[in-house]
């Protein structure tokens, strides 16, 4: 019965890839492989989900011990914020992050001081570096860095939710055993939770990364999907789509499927080392 | 060794209040009472692990009541033992012993020699994983030992196991004490673990500890 529910739904993915795929050929690949355009949204996406997972890692991992291991006024409250992203449209978070960066808090915008801050280190930069990364103008909205924070937003939630169920899974007593043995609370966090917690760091980073893959929304609105710059495969599929081209569309599509396969199989490999 | 005077915690709802009573340096002391009456908090708070809301702990003669758990120098053995799971026998052994910085020599030669102690020598490279239930408990303790501490806490050390097991630890714990010299502060509620290896019986009871027979 059980197998029956379950293969059904595994069923319906299978007809789902194999109905993309029956809308394909090899050519379409290597139509959309040649041109520049996708072959730039394909490495952004690359680096755009990665650095976004790495963040999401990062704050996740810490938020995640402190919701697990600590009893605080105002918890419930940091819980339901933490939550918000996984529940609003994706739609309104990028309208949201728009909104943010352009809304004037005490006379400038956020979009302004981060433009002012990367001038500032721009402008210190060694002569050596080069010239593209000294003067070239970096701005959040509608730039790389408003993908990376679109696709950070949502994914962090998820982030936050795995490493949190991974903390509450470690017995805290096994930490306070360290400090009786002369580990200071940071010590104990790395030398004995922080271990144990790998095979779960890896899930969220996994879960970060699938999610910040699939981010259409938040980007769109946020950082545009313009051709070159803030163009990532999600928005290649909306792009291809809107001109009616549904062959370059559907081949960018499997190209995600199996670009989410590759990075989940070998996250699954290593994960499954780590377990060991 | 060690002394509590006047103690109060607060874990909760759970208050205990007026706790006081004194280990000379060496003894055996079982504290025992029944389940839920705060033997674990008490073996907390003298570890620091759990704040005192009024009274001190000495241990020596030094106020140790606000330092970290780190800086206090005590074996803590918890009932459930909690043994690092990443890392295999040796690494228990030498967990202490790495964060005083001692030399990898002076860390081998100790690792065996608590080994030896315990009777775990071929268990060294063994992970955790796997280990008899007489084992961890001994992986444990040596973990706790290996450092030299001047005061060992027990928490319920001998109640997961079977009787055969149990008799052999009950050994085992006297020869360690023997050999050390450590003061043992242990928790338990079995009468015939407490008559075999106390020196003093300790009795907790509606948040008051009291010498057994007064």
């Amino acid at each position: 019965m059980l197998g029956t529910i379950g293969g059904c739904y595994l069923v319906l993915m299978v007809l789902l890839l194999v109905a993309n795929a029956s809308y394909t050929d090899p050519s379409h690949f290597k139509a959309i492989l040649a041109k520049p355009e996708i072959r730039y949204a394909f490495k952004l996406t690359i680096v755009s989900c990665t650095v976004a997972a790495i963040m999401s890692l990062w704050v996740g991992t810490a938020l995640g011990y402190l919701l697990a291991r600590f009893s605080f006024r105002g918890k419930w409250l940091v819980d339901t914020l933490v939550d918000v992203p996984i529940v609003l449209p994706p739609l309104v978070l990028g309208l949201s992050l728009l909104i943010l960066f352009h809304l004037p808090i005490g006379g400038q915008r956020l979009e302004d001081l981060f433009q002012d801050a990367a001038r500032w280190v721009q402008g210190r930069l060694p002569s050596w570096m080069p010239e593209a990364v000294r003067t070239t103008p970096l701005r959040i909205t509608y730039g790389v860095p408003g993908v990376i924070l679109a696709q950070f937003s949502v994914a962090c939630a998820f982030a936050i939710r795995t490493m949190r169920i991974t903390f509450s899974q470690i017995n805290p007593r096994a930490e306070q055993v360290a400090r009786t043995l002369g580990c200071s609370r940071g010590q104990a966090f790395w030398r004995i939770t922080l271990p144990q917690a790998l095979p779960g760091m890896l899930s969220a980073f996994t879960v970060a990364w699938a999610r910040s893959l699939g981010e259409f929304g938040p980007i769109l609105v946020f950082a545009g999907a313009t051709r070159m710059r803030t163009e990532v495969l999600s928005t290649t599929v909306f792009l291809e789509l809107s001109v009616g081209n549904l062959e370059a569309s559907v081949a960018v599509s499997l190209l995600m499927v199996a670009m989410a396969f590759a990075v989940l199989g070998v996250l699954r490999l290593v994960g499954g080392e780590l377990g060991r | 060794m060690i002394q509590l005077e006047d103690v109060s915690i607060t874990a909760g709802s759970f208050r205990l209040s007026g706790v006081s009573f004194e280990l000379s340096r060496g003894e055996h002391v079982v504290l025992m009472g029944r389940t839920g009456r705060g033997k674990t908090t008490i073996l907390e708070a003298i570890c620091g692990l759990r704040p005192v809301t009024t009274g001190r702990i000495l241990l020596g003669k030094v106020d140790v009541t606000n330092w970290d758990p780190a800086d206090r120098r005590i074996g803590y053995l918890p009932q459930d033992l909690a043994l690092f799971p990443t890392l295999n026998v040796y690494e228990h052994f030498a967990f202490a012993l790495r964060l005083q910085k001692r030399s990898r020599e002076a860390i081998d030669q100790r690792v065996v020699e608590m080994a030896e102690l315990l009777g775990v020598t071929p268990l060294l490279g063994r992970q955790i994983q796997g280990l008899s239930g007489g084992e961890s408990q001994r992986v444990a303790l040596g973990r706790a030992l290996a450092a030299e501490p001047p005061v060992l806490l027990l928490d319920e050390p001998l109640s997961a196991l079977d009787d055969a097991t149990r008799l052999e630890m009950r050994g085992l714990l006297k020869q360690v004490q023997q050999k050390t010299g450590v003061t043992i502060l242990h928790v338990t509620h079995n009468r015939h673990d407490a008559e075999a290896l106390a020196d003093r019986v300790l009795v907790l009871e509606e948040g008051r500890v009291r010498e057994n027979g007064e």
